[in-house]
């Protein structure tokens, strides 16, 4: 299986419905569709090697992404929220390519030998040439590269994410009912084009034959707007963006009366602003979803039955599936493991490991996975009934005297108290224990951080061990875009403090 | 047959693109097996009121453990040594991105 057949399915069955929209432009799926095979056509001839886009989101991004597979080589999207050298490194190590950038990029790169930059307004030329000769890519053989992606490092140094052609189809045809949306129904996009949700949400639009809709960037303000004006039946939103989205609705009152379905995932959603969006869009069902660049997008999801079962259940165990990402799809398997690789008991956290046939778990230097299976450095564990909780990356764990500490958990713990907005705990180095636990800690409105009564706080509910030793006040933490906390920047900033002092 | 290999029958429009082989070698639609390469034609069994083929449905064989999805709608039945292929019940997922 291929991404080509997607779009073919797609534009036979559902010629004449929108596909994508941005502002005043559209596309149906034949023209998005004929694009494709035009371009593909050209990248064939012109014997491009890489697909490199750096760009906001258009309606050429969906092109480009189905003209790449068309033609059998790997789309590459770029972060465009990278440095020039940032960005110069990344091009460095994919050798040979187009990339097609925004005009007004305004940027300086130094470019490769083998990089060549074209306009995105050139190669819109290009793909709607009605003399270019077309090339659907159906016989694209499912072993090839269908995306590379520069993973965003929140740990340490960035790797070449390579994922192939039958890995996404996988992926889209198990958990796509093919035009299983009505015409009515369309999605506001707006992660960006490089993120691997950005990828996907294209694929299984396409192949869902849901409308979608692009913001160029997200902006509450105009995401709320379009959201109304287009009438929106499906989003998805990374936390922090949901946040700010719900202080917009409290601003311009008006719900978002045609928004069926919410999914969110990306970061750890604080229980807090999820109640705060049920209470905000009663009308609308939730979806969690987990999954990493390597496994293809999502292999866990929480559905709107298990959002409304935990909120209306008394039972503890049920009402904290809230804070789970669900249970795994029915074509992935997901194990627990410990140090040794043994499963462990029900209940006990490990490293979770996944498998199945849209787990790719491969870079551009080896592969990760172990008899199949892909080590996600995830650290989690999952309840009697299946549903998987995440307690943060496995490099986060924080090694006190020899004791393995979770920051997640002493994190939920603070989040609870009044005081605390948002909060950040990591390990620092320390000459007695190995690593020390410390604490980052931005204010709520109207509240201080008090040091030891967060100490004490913290001291009530977990083992001593747990107790962070320093609780710093911050003006804010450090994030990526899309909404991972920076851990190393905390840390870093935290050591600097023990400088300084 | 292999993982993606995509497979036309000849007594219809239909076509098929295998996404698991199973252990099976020779798949048949319309009582014919079906072929690599399209048919380009009408053939003398066109006109067969088998079972229609729907596009994006997925058929499976549990015996043999073959498992193929439509492309291409046409007239059917498809079948694995006589077995006819039914239609896998695909467990409705909400849309996550």
């Amino acid at each position: 299986m291929n991404i080509p057949m997607l779009l073919e399915m797609a534009a036979g069955a559902a010629d004449d419905r929108e596909a994508v929209r941005c502002g005043d432009e559209s596309l149906t799926y034949a023209e998005l569709h004929d694009r494709a095979s035009a371009l593909a056509g050209r990248l064939v001839a012109d014997g491009v090697e890489n697909v490199a886009l750096l760009a906001l989101n258009s309606v050429d991004v969906p092109v480009l992404q189905f003209a790449a597979a068309a033609a059998g080589v790997p789309f590459v999207p770029l972060n465009y929220r990278l440095t020039d050298a940032q960005l110069d490194a990344a091009l460095e190590r994919l050798g040979s390519g187009l990339l097609v950038t925004d005009d007004g990029a305004g940027r300086e790169l130094s470019l490769p030998a083998g990089i060549v930059a074209v306009p995105s307004a050139e190669v819109r030329a290009w793909s709607t040439d009605p003399a270019a000769p077309r090339r659907d890519g159906v016989d694209v053989p499912g072993d090839a590269v269908a995306l590379k992606l520069f993973t965003s490092g929140t740990t340490g140094a960035p790797k070449t994410a390579l994922i192939r052609h039958r890995h996404l189809s996988s992926y889209i045809v198990a958990t796509v009912e093919f035009l299983g949306c009505g015409p009515e129904e369309s999605i506001l996009v707006s992660v960006p084009n490089y993120h691997i949700a950005g990828v996907t949400s294209v694929l299984s639009s396409t192949y869902s034959g849901r409308r979608m809709v692009q913001l160029p960037t997200f902006d509450p303000a105009r995401w709320v707007a379009v959201a109304r004006e287009q009438e929106v039946t499906h989003a998805m939103v990374v936390p922090t963006m949901l946040n700010r989205i719900l202080d917009e609705l409290e601003r311009l009152p008006g719900g978002l009366p045609h928004l069926r379905s919410l999914s969110y995932g990306g970061g750890r959603m604080p229980v807090a602003v999820l109640e705060r969006a049920l209470a905000a869009l009663p009308g609308t069902s939730f979806v969690n979803a987990y999954g990493l660049t390597e496994t293809s997008s999502t292999i866990a999801v929480l559905g709107p039955e298990d959002h409304r079962a935990a909120l209306a259940s008394s039972d503890p165990d049920v009402r904290a599936r809230l804070g789970s990402v669900g249970r795994p799809l029915d074509t992935v398997e997901i194990e627990v493991r410990d140090a040794l690789g043994q499963p462990v008991p029900v209940g006990d956290s490990g490293e979770i490991f996944v498998r199945g046939d849209q787990i790719a778990g491969e870079y551009a230097s080896h592969s990760a996975l172990v008899d199949g299976w892909y080590p996600t450095r995830d650290r989690g564990h999952l309840d009697a009934d299946g549903y998987l909780f995440l307690e943060g990356r496995a490099d986060d764990v924080i090694v006190r005297g020899g004791e393995n500490i979770s920051p997640g958990e002493i994190e939920d713990v603070l989040l609870e108290h009044e005081s605390v907005a948002e909060v950040a705990v990591v390990g620092v180095p320390d000459t007695e224990w190995g690593e020390r636990v410390e604490a980052m800690v931005v204010a709520s409105d109207g509240h201080v951080v008090d040091e030891a009564a967060l100490q004490e706080w913290v001291r009530r509910r977990l083992r001593s061990t747990r107790v962070p030793s320093r609780v710093l006040a911050a003006a804010a933490l450090p994030y990526n875009e899309t909404g991972k906390l920076l851990r190393r920047e905390v840390k870093q900033s935290l050591r600097q403090e023990v400088v300084g002092a | 047959m292999k993982p993606g290999t995509r497979l036309h029958s000849t007594v219809s429009e239909a076509s098929v693109v295998v996404v698991r082989p199973g252990t099976t070698d020779v798949l048949t639609c319309g009582g014919q097996p079906m072929a690599t390469e399209p048919s380009g034609g009408a053939t003398a069994a066109d006109a067969t009121d088998g079972e229609q083929l729907v596009i994006g449905k997925r058929y499976v064989d549990e015996e043999s453990g073959v498992e193929v999805l439509c492309v291409k709608g046409g007239a059917g039945p498809l079948a694995v040594a006589g077995r006819v292929l039914t239609v896998k019940s695909a467990k409705q997922l909400p849309a996550s991105d």
